[in-house]
């Protein structure tokens, strides 16, 4: 075991792949926030870039960087676990080796077709080879069928793994949940000028991935580093699981309802969307008191802090981001004013951050600490004021951007459509007024916060441990 | 421990069968509730008009007593740009104005019935909008401001739309998609709106495609926006 620098003897072929994966994340996750920045500064100075990286194409850029690098550190995760749970090798590591290096390719060809191409004539070969202009899935058509062939080979990596080992429940879980994942992807591979219709099968991918099958995904890695950085028996993270499954499911699938009701669909989704959606934060308090029971249960005492504090930081960032921030607005009687709004940019951020990014990061550190060869990452860790100022400012940059949304919405639900009605006029008087504009400054001073906390964390993934001679320390399981 | 392994309610079995019924059944609602949506939402029906209906006729957007909200109203026949389509004709222009808003991306700034981003206006009813002016003016106002945005800048701040190199053909098969699209019954969203005064001098009633409101043809509700810019 090397005490200083890198040493991957003792990580498994699932690991190092895994490794690859993570890395692409983390700079993908710098490309979000770049380009998050430049948007946002367009609010403020509207002809900063003004024809050369529209807002359109930062935005564009933003938010499919953020889907790509929690998708990369998904499968990261996955296959980071998928030996330790399987107990047998991966089973196609050549071929997960291979998927790897296509799929990073094929978003770096996306990527650079967005930067120097950026819009097409209004016909199909745009579509399919530039961009399909469809928020978060704008990515072209031959790029949607290379992501489902990547996704297919890595369903089958895991499915084969597991199916050739052993079977465990987070296992079977995760299997299931895939299945799933890969199969919504196909609801958003078509064409119809029925706007309607797009937007009602598009709703399918974006609402079943993010508001079902991804919160499964992250209740299983949740159940993993669980087990892993406080060695929680395994027995009562895997029935919290099946709990957390059967409400996410319950409520979430239903929940597609509340994209349902301003689109040209039939009004009973007001009805379904409105009550199925109020229950979807159940799931997340359960999980909520779930991870900090953990917690609180083995005195805090880890294998890993900054990991188990990423860990609680999703649970709280998924119950307000996810549950108390969507609820906010989920109801149809307020959703009228506020679809379409900065209200859903502020939902938007914290859910994504809360629920999803903190998880991908607690796996990087879970993951670093290994690659360092084992090294301690508990309490008086050497340089610990990294990570800490890097979660601290993380959050701070994000609170701060969200309340600052969420204030600029509250201005546009009251002055664009209470008071306006909704029209062109109605939306500019809301833009420009000062109310709407102090929101929009915050936003950028939060994101100033939110980009040094990365650029911390970033520093602090690089030199974590390395400095460290301790083993890691060792949890007894219950 | 073994005092929590067993009692039923707390054991893995008895909620990884509740696990799977819960969503299994919600599924299969689901599937149930999306084939009648997917019916009631295929062109041609009383939510979602046929194209050459809404694109032959006037459009309005006038409030609904009964349920309480506006309602998309077709009117008497007033074809995009005087040409009368065909069905089929209709579609294609349609259909090439959905793929030139895909194709530039209109969703990075704009929402399109409320789902994009929030850098620009709502496109939903802006073939209604009052910004356009006159009734008479709007179909080449639209057409002008497609092929050259960055002429003007559109708010007190100053932000504007760029150049998206949009053809005319283009630019008229986005206008028709946008008058399709605000024939489109979104239940009452976005509320409040005040449309373009479309009223002209004694029209004779031109018979009604779809069922509509009778409330539409009474006048009730609000009134056509007073103020053009």
């Amino acid at each position: 075991m090397a005490a200083i620098g890198i040493s991957t003897a003792t990580m498994n072929g699932g690991q190092k792949l895994a490794m690859k994966y993570f890395t692409v994340a983390i700079a993908l996750f710098g490309a979000q926030v770049l380009f998050g920045m430049l948007a946002g500064l367009q609010y403020l100075y509207p002809d900063f870039l003004f024809g050369i990286l529209d807002f359109s194409v930062n935005r564009m850029l933003h938010i499919n960087a953020m889907v790509v690098w929690l998708l990369f550190g998904f499968i990261g995760s996955v296959y980071w676990m998928l030996e330790d749970e399987s107990g047998v090798p991966v089973v196609g590591i050549g071929l997960g080796n291979l998927i790897f290096w296509i799929f990073t390719l094929a978003v770096v060809v996306v990527v650079l077709v967005y930067l120097l191409v950026q819009i097409g004539p209004g016909e199909q070969s745009s579509i399919w080879l530039i961009n399909e202009g469809r928020e978060y899935i704008e990515a072209p058509r031959w790029a949607d069928i290379g992501i489902v062939v990547c996704v297919l080979a890595f369903f089958y990596n895991v499915t084969a793994t597991f199916a050739k080992g052993k079977f465990t429940n987070i296992g079977g879980v995760l299997v299931m949940d895939l299945v799933a994942l890969a199969g919504i992807y196909l609801a958003g591979m078509y064409y119809t000028p029925n706007i309607s219709m797009d937007q009602h099968w598009w709703w399918w991918v974006i609402h079943l991935w993010v508001e079902a099958t991804w919160e499964v995904l992250v209740g299983c890695l949740m159940a993993y580093g669980l087990i892993k950085t406080m060695g929680v028996r395994r027995k009562i993270v895997e029935t919290w699981l099946y709990i957390e499954v059967a409400l996410m499911f319950g409520s979430g699938i239903l929940g597609l309802g509340h994209h349902y009701f301003w689109i040209g669909t039939p009004e009973y989704w007001f009805t379904i969307g409105g009550f199925f959606s109020a229950l979807e934060p159940i799931p997340l308090v359960a999980m909520v008191v779930h991870a900090v029971f953990d917690a609180g249960h083995h005195k805090l005492k880890s294998t890993n802090n900054p990991a188990l504090a990423w860990i609680i930081a999703q649970a709280f960032g998924n119950f307000f981001g996810a549950g108390v921030w969507g609820f906010m607005h989920t109801l149809p009687q307020i959703n009228l004013y506020t679809h379409g709004t900065q209200w859903t940019a502020s939902h938007g951020h914290l859910a994504f951050f809360g629920a999803y990014a903190t998880m991908v990061i607690a796996f990087l550190y879970i993951a670093l600490q290994k690659w360092r060869g084992d090294v301690y990452m508990s309490g008086n860790l050497n340089g610990a004021w990294k990570w800490k100022w890097a979660i601290f400012l993380l959050h701070a940059g994000m609170i701060t951007m969200v309340m600052a949304l969420l204030i600029s919405g509250y201005e546009q639900s009251q002055i664009e459509r209470a008071i306006e009605g909704s029209t062109w006029m109605g939306y500019f008087a809301g833009q420009s007024h000062r109310w709407f504009m102090q929101g929009m400054f915050w936003r950028q001073i939060g994101g100033w916060v939110f980009t040094a906390g990365f650029v911390l964390l970033a520093w602090d993934l690089l030199t974590i441990g390395k400095r460290e001679t301790r083993p890691a320390l060792q949890v007894q399981g219950e | 421990m073994s005092q929590t392994q067993a009692l039923w309610w707390a054991s893995e079995s008895f909620w990884r069968k509740t696990a799977i019924w819960v969503t299994a059944g919600s599924f299969v609602v689901l599937i149930f509730l999306t084939f009648d949506t997917v019916k009631q939402i295929t062109a041609g029906t009383k939510r979602v008009p046929a194209y050459a209906n809404a694109l032959n006729h006037r459009i309005d957007y006038v409030f609904d007593e009964k349920r309480n909200f506006q309602v998309p109203v077709i009117g008497p026949e007033e074809p995009l740009f005087g040409k009368k389509l065909t069905e089929a004709e209709a579609e294609a222009l349609v259909s090439h104005g959905k793929l030139t808003t895909q194709a530039k991306n209109c969703m990075g700034c704009h929402t399109l019935l409320g789902n994009g981003s929030y850098y620009a206006p709502d496109l939903t009813k802006a073939w209604l909008d009052p910004s356009w002016g006159s009734k008479e003016a709007r179909e080449q106002s639209m057409v002008d401001f497609l092929m050259n945005p960055q002429l003007a800048a559109h708010n007190a701040l100053g932000r504007k739309m760029p150049n998206l190199k949009i053809t005319e053909s283009e630019a008229r098969a986005t206008v028709a998609f946008l008058k399709w699209m605000s024939s489109i019954d979104t239940n009452g969203f976005p509320t409040n709106f005040k449309p373009i005064d479309q009223a002209d001098a004694p029209a004779p009633a031109a018979p009604v495609a779809e069922p509509v409101a009778p409330a539409a043809e009474a006048g009730v509700g609000i009134s056509p926006a007073p103020a053009q810019q």
